[in-house]
């Protein structure tokens, strides 16, 4: 480009910069056209809108657990028997992989005590989808195994979480995560 | 074209023509191209891959006519083309079996690139780019394997695209850019699709600069020693190597021919003819053999090492596995280019081959036990190889003489002993 021609002194001539200023002009056009290029590949208008779903958990007896579809992701709910809920309550922090709770419905640094990853201790929340590469761990339908920690447990590769849904054993890196949701009535919930 | 052309333009037509678009002299002159007298037939897979790549091409256009990238209709679609469409089955069986067969060519092309020492100087640049096509083949194979919609299509993307998770920050919203949504959806299939299309063509542009770039360089050859006299020390590419790559070609169409019509499903996976379902993953999720080896040393890291959690850690490691084949043109610091006179460095390949197949059988086996440690050997090996044993067998090894010029180890028939491969080829 002549901008760097040495036929004149150190100087840049007139020309030299209306090249430097039409090259840096298509430099910032082309910067521009990416912009919307890129950003169509992002979840459109359409995906976003079935953000939220209602659930009723009215027909949920103890014990039973079932898998309703959020943002095309499983999410696990679970009414837990009494004992499920105590030996939850009493895992010390110390036998946990991931001591963090995961729960978009508190602090990001809230540690994973179960209080923290439940809002009514009888029923327990989470987006099934296994934090190691994202497969859907079993446990939830009847007859499913549900691993080491009787909670669910994931075939890929072997990961097993506890009542809670968080990470006992295996390559998995975080507790299962609990989605934004809120108690709309005594025994329904609105995910998202 | 490195070399002198010969076309001589014989009618008034091709003197117009030639002075407008020399295209009749540039075909003229690939056609001469002069070419190592002495290649084996592990040379003929480079037009092995060439064909592959037509023929995926051509089934893929054919397949695309009757296929429909939306969730609820792609699995049908192809049900459709099984079923319905006139010779459906065998475009679809072909183009299956053909990315199968176009792996198996590619493997065994950088497998003898790698024993004849192609990637050196000064061919550097033919075997990057053959690394690049490498790349966009695996991309254009796994957005492939995702559109008939199954569930090991399914969840296969999805543990794809959740490798990019492992990166800290930047993870997620990459995952969600490739996805268009949270989880893998129609967003995701229709801009599989149609980047599926895309990328054939792609290969198609680097090929050619590919094929470009070793007709600036010369090939190499089994001996790794440059042409010296052009008229001693080559053949006119046709009708030489056109007949030898044609009868190759043909053979290995058998081995096609031999999947497609006896054993067509033989390489994927049942779970496959199951619509996906989001809700329920299959127990067992394995990719296409050809990426196995790297899905193996994806699990070998099993432990944390400093911040680098075992997921992120797998996850480098195979990307490293391909990065590293980029630098090995500098990383091998052997003067001598073909592994036939290099004694010690044959042990070391064959070696290097074990390991590669015995990862791309541990990638079928569940990650527990026994077979986590092999993967972790093989795994340590395989990146021993390119980047302690390559670099210092420069520094340690004596290799033998080498032939004069390609005529000489022709005539004289001075093949070593010590190689079986090169003279099983031949």
């Amino acid at each position: 480009m002549s901008a760097t021609d040495n036929s004149h002194g150190a100087e840049p001539t007139r020309r030299d910069f209306i090249h430097i200023l039409a090259l840096a002009t298509t430099a910032v056009g082309a910067a521009g056209a990416v912009v919307p290029l890129v950003q169509q590949m992002n979840p459109d208008a359409s995906v976003l809108a079935l953000s939220t779903k209602e659930v009723d958990l009215s027909s949920l007896e103890v014990g039973q657990a079932i898998k309703v579809m959020w943002q095309g992701k499983p999410v696990f709910i679970r009414r837990r028997t009494a004992e499920e809920i105590e030996t939850s309550e009493d895992t010390p922090l110390s036998d946990l992989k991931d001591p963090i709770a995961r729960n978009d419905n508190i602090a990001a640094n809230a540690d994973a005590e179960d209080k923290n990853r439940v809002i009514n201790p009888q029923y327990i929340v989470v987006v099934g989808v296994c934090t190691h590469l994202g497969c859907v761990p079993l446990g939830t339908s009847p007859g499913e195994v549900r691993g080491d920690y009787g909670g669910w447990f994931c075939p890929c590769h072997g990961s097993h979480y506890d009542n809670s849904g968080r990470i006992r054993k295996g390559p998995a890196p975080q507790n299962l995560e609990v989605p934004k949701y809120v108690f709309v009535t005594d025994s329904s919930i609105r995910v998202g | 074209m490195s070399h002198q052309s010969t076309y001589k333009p014989g009618s008034a037509i091709e003197r117009w023509l030639d002075r407008r678009l020399p295209i009749i002299r540039f075909s003229a002159d690939f056609m001469e191209f002069p070419t190592p007298k002495n290649l084996n037939y592990w040379w003929t897979f480079g037009a092995i891959l060439a064909v592959c790549l037509v023929i995926q091409i051509i089934t893929g256009v054919v397949l695309a006519m009757h296929y429909t990238p939306e969730k609820n209709l792609a699995f049908d679609s192809v049900e459709h083309i099984m079923r319905d469409v006139n010779y459906g089955w065998l475009m679809r069986y072909v183009h299956a079996n053909g990315a199968s067969m176009f792996f198996l060519a590619v493997y065994i092309h950088m497998f003898r690139g790698l024993y004849y020492g192609s990637y050196k100087e000064p061919r550097e640049m033919v075997w990057i780019l053959g690394v690049v096509i490498f790349l966009l083949m695996m991309a254009t194979a796994f957005m492939g394997y995702v559109l008939p919609w199954g569930q090991m299509s399914f969840w296969g993307a999805t543990v794809i695209t959740n490798f990019f998770t492992a990166f800290p920050i930047v993870g997620e919203p990459i995952k969600t850019l490739l996805l268009g949504g949270p989880s893998v959806d129609n967003a995701t299939l229709n801009r599989f699709f149609s980047l599926h299309y895309l990328l054939p063509f792609a290969i198609f542009g680097v090929v050619a600069i590919h094929i470009w770039a070793f007709h600036t360089s010369g090939n190499n050859n089994p001996t790794g020693v440059e042409v010296k006299d052009v008229k001693k020390d080559t053949l006119p590419f046709h009708p030489y190597y056109t007949v030898k790559d044609g009868f190759a070609i043909a053979v290995f169409m058998l081995l096609l021919a031999a999947f497609v019509f006896f054993n067509p499903n033989g390489l994927g996976h049942p779970d496959n003819y199951k619509p996906a379902d989001p809700l329920v993953t299959p127990p067992h999720i394995v990719p296409e053999w050809y990426f196995l080896p790297f899905y193996a040393i994806l699990r070998a890291i099993t432990f944390n090492i400093g911040p680098i959690t075992s997921k992120l850690g797998g996850v480098i490691a195979m990307f490293s596995s391909i990065m590293v084949l980029f630098v090995l043109p500098w990383l091998d610091t052997s003067k001598v280019r073909s592994m036939r006179y290099r004694p010690v460095a044959q042990l070391w390949f064959v070696l290097f081959v074990i390991a590669c197949v015995w990862l791309g059988y541990l990638g079928g086996q569940p990650a527990e036990g026994v077979f986590v440690i092999q993967a972790q050997i093989a795994t340590a090996y395989y990146f021993a190889f390119f980047l302690i044993i390559l670099p210092l067998l420069g520094v340690f090894e004596k290799a033998k003489p080498l032939p004069k010029s390609i005529a000489d180890s022709v005539l004289k028939h001075d093949k070593p002993t010590a190689t079986p491969i090169a003279q099983a080829a031949e």
